[in-house]
Formats: structure tokens, sequence, C-alpha cells
């Protein structure tokens, strides 16, 4: 949130995602603000306005981190600059499917 | 800061409303037909009250009595069937020693009677509510309900954070702010538990959180697509996680002063939790319940619902929703979501409408008529 417009933003610098201010392509070069800062990275998917996008390589099992909490889990490797959504991360929490353990 | 409101014993109105309310779901049409003979009257249509396990029969009365005894409300006609469950006198009598209160039954005279006998009482009760006046009282009258709904990623960056702001403002000047959606507060219970103000209402937050989750589990799936739903998946909520940890920024930054029971009428000042689950009918009921006058509702999605007696302002960070569904959208709050104003000035700007609102300013959702969002919760099972 700036004046000039990034295409991403990072909410807590905690954060291993970032989120797009705009519909981001495959390939595009991707501006995020991350705090005072503006980084950049290419996409390497498709990333709807609003989703979320990997800064940083986020291995399986490794939790993503976003308004500098917890918000869930990768379930696969995800690389910097892949979408990041129901994908490849599962919730931690009202998970009656895994009752059984 | 002040506002212009019905003064009347439980609280100050900020609508002067004679409520039509059926008892039970099966009583619905004939509410339907005399709000249509009398359209100023206010029809309160849910599907409960018959056939509950007994703790929920008393549970529905409850909220049948406090909706009536909404601040909003000045009289209130209880349409009955005749055979249900909750009992029609009990919840008429106990609203009467505040306000008037009548019932017409519908197996004693049949629809056709019960329709004209219901529209005498109403008009009857409309010519006294219209007697009363508008006076000027202090903003700390104001029982503020907030809420999220249709949320994308926009209302834990935008929306949310400036609601949390008119949360604090409200609170600073003695007044009362009712938050809920329990289910939206699974994943981030540390975060709201840190502000209780005593281990006792932190340990009845976890308690409400935890009977939620344990609620879901038993039903053996995963609960994502039930929650986050489906709008929120596509407007980028991976998690429920996610979505709560947006949510809670919605209650600002003041103490957590009590947890109350879903639909009690509120009582203590400052912040309050109230155990609901996240969707709006039930919500809005619950809070309009709980004596709130209005309810501020953030929203991505752009989501329209009002209440029949309680004003819904809506409020919305994302730039193109605001453009999109303006006829749904009290405040923009596009500039807040592009850097170009702030989240403190933006608050100001919502205070401000709550206040003509308050005053009689009609929000959009009035505009549209838009406000069969009307449920009553109930937890266990309809036998």
């Amino acid at each position: 949130m700036s004046k000039e417009r990034v295409s991403a933003i990072v909410v807590d610098k905690k954060d291993n995602v970032a989120v797009a201010l705009s519909d981001i392509k495959r390939g595009d070069k991707v501006t995020i603000r991350i705090g005072e800062k503006i980084e950049e990275l290419v996409a390497r998917s498709d990333i709807p306005f609003g989703h979320k996008l990997a800064i940083r390589e986020i291995p399986r099992g490794e939790e993503i981190i976003k308004y500098g909490e917890v918000i869930g889990r990768a379930t696969r490797d995800i690389e910097i600059g892949e979408h990041v959504h129901v994908h490849n991360v599962e919730s931690l929490r009202g998970r009656g499917d895994l009752k059984k353990e | 800061m002040m506002f212009r409101g019905f003064v009347r014993e439980g609280g100050v109105g900020v609508r002067n409303y004679v409520a039509v309310i059926c008892t039970v779901g099966c009583a619905a049409h004939v509410v339907r037909k005399i709000v249509e003979a009398n359209p100023r009257a206010k029809a309160i249509i849910h599907h409960q009250g018959c056939c509950h396990v007994p703790p929920e029969i008393s549970h529905v009365e409850k909220v049948l009595i406090n909706l009536a005894l909404n601040p909003n409300v000045h009289s209130a006609l209880f349409v009955s069937l005749g055979c249900e469950g909750v009992s029609a006198e009990k919840v008429a009598d106990e609203v009467s020693k505040f306000k008037e209160a009548e019932v017409v039954r519908i197996l004693d005279e049949g629809t056709s009677k019960a329709i004209s006998k219901g529209s005498r009482i109403v008009e009857k009760m409309l010519v006294e509510a219209e007697k009363m006046k508008r006076e000027e009282v202090a903003l700390s009258e104001l029982k503020l309900a907030i809420k999220c709904g249709g949320s994308d990623f926009t209302s834990g960056i935008v929306s949310n954070p400036v609601a949390g702001k008119v949360a604090d403002l409200i609170i600073d000047n003695g007044g009362t702010v009712i938050f809920g959606e329990t289910t939206e507060v699974i994943g981030a219970e540390h975060i709201v538990a840190r502000r209780a103000a005593s281990e006792e209402v932190a340990q009845k937050l976890y308690k409400a959180v935890e009977s939620m989750e344990q609620r879901v589990i038993a039903m053996g799936v995963d609960m994502r697509k039930g929650q986050p739903t489906p709008g929120n998946i596509r407007g980028g909520i991976t998690t429920i996680e996610e979505k709560s940890i947006g949510a809670v920024c919605k209650a600002g930054s003041s103490k957590l002063i009590d947890v109350v029971d879903y639909g009690d009428i509120v009582k203590e000042r400052g912040l309050i939790f109230m155990d609901t689950p996240g969707r709006e009918l039930e919500v809005l009921t619950g809070f309009a319940a709980g004596g709130a006058q209005i309810t501020l509702f953030t929203t991505g999605l752009g989501v329209p619902q009002g209440y029949p007696i309680m004003p819904v302002v809506k409020i919305s960070g994302n730039p193109e929703t605001c453009k999109r569904l303006s006829e749904h959208i009290d405040v923009d709050l596009g500039k807040v979501f592009y850097g170009e104003e702030s989240i403190e000035a933006a608050a100001k700007r919502v205070l401000k409408e709550i206040l003509e609102v308050a005053s009689s300013k009609k929000t959009k959702a009035e505009l549209l008529g838009y406000e069969d969002t009307v449920e009553i919760y109930v937890r266990g099972p309809v036998i």
C-alpha cells in the first residue's frame, strides 16, 4: 500500500507469502512491498488478484506465515514466486478427516 | 459525539419499529400477510420454535424475547401457530414487562381471522409508535455489533482494520462493541485471549472456540469449503486460520470485557464477544437479540444483507467491489487499499456514517429492502 503501486505486498515481515494486488501472469516480474522495501521476483505461476505467492522456498510440511501468524502447512514443496493456495496448503484446524490419529 | 435516537426503557433505539415475529417457522405465512397489509411494520421470520430438545426450546424463547426487547423495537406482535414447542404467552409476558407485546394464534381462529386480527393490533401499535420523537443522546448509548461477511483478502488488510479502529473509537467514548463468529476465531483465539480482562474471560473464549471446533471435527471431515466458504477461497483465503486472523482485527485493540452466549442481552459496556456461528442469518439475529442497534458489516465481495429491525452499515476495502456493487456498499474504503487514505481517517468517516444512520439516514440495505436475513442459531438436532 504505497503511492507507487506495487503488484504485491507482504503484510508482516515474518511472512513467507505476499498478496497479489492485481492479476499476475506466469513469467511476470512482480514488485513486492515489504515494509519500506521493494523487492522483485518472477512469478512461476498465474496468481489471481488477492491470492498469495511464495516469497521464500517453502518445503513440504513447513508452516505458511501471513500476518506474522501460522495460517497452515505446505502439502508439497513450494518454490519462490509460486501460487500458494488450497492446492498446496492445508489447514491445521477443524480437521475431522484426521480424527483417527 | 452524539446521535438522535428514540429513548426508551432498555436502551436508545436508532429505529422505532413495530415488529411482527413468528414464534415458530410454521406461522411465517401470517406474519408475511400482516406486514404486507402494514408495510411500516417489520417481519421477523425464522424457522425454529418447535421440535427442539428442551434446553433449546428455552434458548429459542430467550432469543425471541430479546429480539423484541431490542431498543429499535417499539412494540411487538407474536404470531403463534398454537401447537409449537415454545410458549408464545411466556415470550409475550416477558416482553410486556418493558413494552407492549401481543399474541395471535392461528389454530384458535384460522388463518384469515388471525391475519385480520393481527393487522388491527399492528395498526394500533404503529399509531402509538409514531408519536415518539428522536432525542439527542451521547455516543455512549450505542451498542455497535461488528461482523465480516463475504470476506476476501482485502477484508483482512483494509475493512477489518478500519472496523477495529471504529470499535476503539466507540469504546473510548464509553460505548459498547459486540463481535462474534466463533468459527472465525479458530486459529486466532490466542490473539483475542491476550486482551481478555481476566483469565476467566480468556477461558470462556477458548471454551467457545473449542466447542465449535469439536462439533466440526465430530463430522469426520475437513471443514474447508464449509469455512472458509467457496467465495472466500475464490477471493484468495486458503484456510480457516487465515480467515480468522484477518477477521479478529475487526474487534480493535480494546480489552475484552466478557464472552456471552448467543442471543444474551449485552449489559456491560466495552468490548464483548458473543458465541455465534459465522453465517449472516444467525449472527445478525444474535446481535439484534443482544441489543445491538446497528451492525457494522465489513465485506470484500460486497454482499447485500440487512436485517429487519437493525440497520446494517456495509464497508468494503475492495475497490473493484465498491465500483461494481455500489448499491450494496455504504462506505467505500478503496482509497485505503491504495494507501491514499489512512486507516484512522477512514475510521472517522465510517463512524460519522454510523452516527448519521443512528440518527435516521437509511443504509443501502434499507433502501433495497434487503432484510430477510433472519435465523435463530440452534446447536442441537431438530427432532
